[in-house]
């Protein structure tokens, strides 16, 4: 079983309202039993209420299986970088620490890192990933690229990132603002300084002297 | 579709990703012609090597069976095609174990391991160790955690395993062999390297036990395969991911020795020898598969596995010696010198992480910076490699990254919007 090279992982980080869906859902998926493997991270909780849902990226060269000593880490043929192969991984944490996404997880206890592996009992056979099923803003969505270039006509995929001098390629799509050159790089590294911004929120009333309830919303 | 690996090749064509080795060694893309060759150079340099070691560890093996058989003289020639697959077998896992260990950063743990260990840092620990190598490695406790019934599987396949070769591989070699005590025709003697070690009733139940012991063997092992196919058939994650050369093989090669090995005894206990001369042959050849195939399947995990203790002792001590701040949000999240070693091995790897130039301030001011969080000059000026961001703050950076894709659009369709 392989998950159909046509069946894309788009996400867009901007649509998360942080709703935490996607980790309940996460930790029903039979190949991880009852551990959540994706990560809602907080952008700056003291700030911002800006939420990060971040799964596996799917890297075409994985940092995390390069650096791993155990050699656990296998990529398949599909592009679906798998957890660590339970026999092989010592526990070392490398992966932890190594991926550019901060994605895997290390289970000290069972001595075995694990991560998002794109629900490959249900992808495998062209189901959507749990959290991708879950999702009420559609931050995560799996599908094929037409469906997604057609319900968001302002974006595109892009999947090249860059950490420092090095650029990462993914199987995993991130949404980025639609141009008519190539996908944008995502410079993660650049984004350093950047902070959540301080959104305005203006309630636009319509009619003349009159509240509307259903004032538009403008964020 | 196949995926291009990093030399270009495609997965499937990659000898090394065929037999379970990841790329390593390659300097950034090594898609030039130039990269390629040195790439050639290296791994043909690498295999030579793989292959003395492996041929010297096989040439110590033989030596020791015809040291300990006493110049061949209690080497039984009937189980000479035993004697081969384990000489085959010791040389394959010396090939893949030193294959293994010059891949980077199993290189820099196996010599960070064997440093801790010099240093003396191994003795405050001994207790710590003995104990993790007692409750982990021989009683499974990390796995039993993963589930009951997955640990008592491994359980009884390891022991039933260790147990069968405890008692073959001497008795293959001609380390160990059994006599009759001169006058006393009821007393076995258990001559090991060629000396008396010990005696034994013949008739007895320790006899019973000693000349069973294949046997107990075989039902411990059995009884973990079948837990074992039991959750692989019922457990839909596994059924997802598992590999038949991987996952599924072992289990049948083991089954096969185990259920071959059992029919022996049967034949000779209660059929009168029935079909016992194909029943040897049936499982000599599936135990010699098993042998040859030892070094390059599931079953190396046997001898890389320790690896764990050695791991967990540099960790401790690592962590010891100080641990990494986040250079983002100046929170502790690893041991310093785990977090050096890592950022090496990357070099080594050909990743290029290192963060060179301070980032450009990409909002022209127009918000606002929030008074929580380091400020910005402090990150540019002490972040120089992604390593020293701690894995929260990667997945937080992520986010603002894509953000900040946004932001110029947004601001220009409220002004648009605005006009």
């Amino acid at each position: 079983m392989a998950v159909p090279g046509y069946l894309e992982f788009f996400i867009d980080p901007s649509r998360c309202i942080g709703c935490q869906s996607c980790v309940q859902a996460c930790s029903e998926c039979d190949t991880h039993h009852g551990e959540s493997m994706i990560h809602i991270e907080y952008a700056d909780r003291a700030a911002s209420t800006q939420t990060v849902p971040v799964v596996c990226m799917h890297c075409e060269q994985p940092t995390c299986a390069e650096v791993c000593p155990a050699d656990a880490i296998k990529r398949t043929a599909d592009g679906v970088v798998q957890s660590a192969r339970k026999p092989r991984c010592i526990a070392c944490g490398n992966c932890v620490l190594a991926c550019p996404f901060g994605v895997p997880e290390l289970f000290e206890n069972q001595q075995i890192m694990m991560k998002c592996d794109m629900c490959y009992d249900r992808s495998s056979v062209g189901k959507k990933p749990m959290c991708a099923t879950v999702c009420p803003s559609q931050a995560l969505f799996f599908g094929t690229r037409q469906e997604i270039l057609a319900i968001r006509p302002q974006s595109m995929p892009t999947n090249r990132f860059q950490f420092g001098n090095q650029t990462i390629t993914t199987r995993v799509n991130v949404m980025a603002p639609r141009t008519k050159a190539r996908p944008p790089l995502l410079d993660v590294t650049a984004a350093m300084d950047e902070r959540p911004k301080n959104r305005t929120i203006r309630l636009k009333v319509v009619g003349q002297g009159e509240l509307d309830p259903f004032a538009e919303v403008e964020i | 579709m196949p995926v291009p690996a990093r030399c270009g090749k495609h997965v499937s064509d990659c000898a090394a990703q065929r037999f379970g080795d990841s790329c390593w060694g390659s300097a950034g893309d090594l898609r030039s012609p130039s990269r390629k060759i040195w790439c050639t150079a290296m791994k043909g340099y690498e295999r030579v090597r793989a292959v003395i070691i492996g041929a010297v560890v096989a040439g110590i093996l033989a030596a020791l069976i015809v040291l300990g058989s006493r110049n061949l003289t209690h080497f039984d020639a009937a189980l000479v095609g035993y004697t081969f697959a384990t000489l085959f077998a010791a040389f394959g896992i010396a090939y893949r174990y030193a294959m293994w260990l010059q891949r980077p950063p199993s290189r820099m743990y196996w010599r960070r391991g064997w440093r801790v260990l010099a240093s003396g840092a191994f003795l405050k620990r001994f207790v710590s160790g003995v104990r993790r190598a007692v409750v982990d490695v021989a009683g499974n406790r990390f796995i039993f955690r993963r589930g009951f019934l997955r640990g008592a599987a491994h359980l009884s396949i390891m022991w039933g395993c260790i147990l069968a070769a405890a008692i073959t591989f001497p008795l293959v070699w001609g380390w160990i062999h059994f006599e009759t005590v001169p006058g006393s025709l009821n007393t076995y003697r258990t001559v090991v390297f060629g000396f008396p070690a010990s005696e034994f009733p013949l008739g007895g139940i320790i006899s019973f036990i000693i000349f069973h012991g294949l046997v107990w063997a075989s039902i411990l092992v059995i009884a973990g395969v079948m837990l074992a196919f039991r959750r692989r058939m019922m457990d839909h994650g596994a059924a997802a991911t598992q590999q038949f050369g991987e996952d599924v093989l072992p289990l049948v090669l083991l089954c096969a020795i185990s259920i071959t090995g059992l029919m022996l005894t049967v034949s000779y206990t209660w059929m009168r020898g029935y079909a016992y001369g194909f029943l040897a042959v049936l499982h000599a050849v599936t135990v010699i598969l098993t042998l040859l195939w030892l070094p390059f399947g599931k079953f190396f995990h046997v001898f890389q596995r320790p690896a764990q203790l050695g791991v967990a002792l540099y960790k401790e001590s690592a962590e010891e010696a100080g641990r990494a701040t986040c250079k983002r949000c100046d929170r502790p999240y690893a041991a310093a010198a785990v977090v050096r070693d890592l950022a090496t091995v990357e070099r080594e790897l050909g990743f290029r992480y290192e963060i060179q130039a301070p980032s450009a301030k990409k909002d022209g001011g127009k918000n606002p910076e929030p008074a929580a969080g380091p400020s910005k000059d402090e990150t540019q000026r002490r972040a120089n490699h992604y390593q020293q961001i701690c894995p929260s703050c990667r997945r937080a950076l992520f986010g603002l990254a894509q953000s900040a894709l946004w932001n110029p659009a947004v601001d220009s369709e409220r002004e648009s919007g605005a006009a």
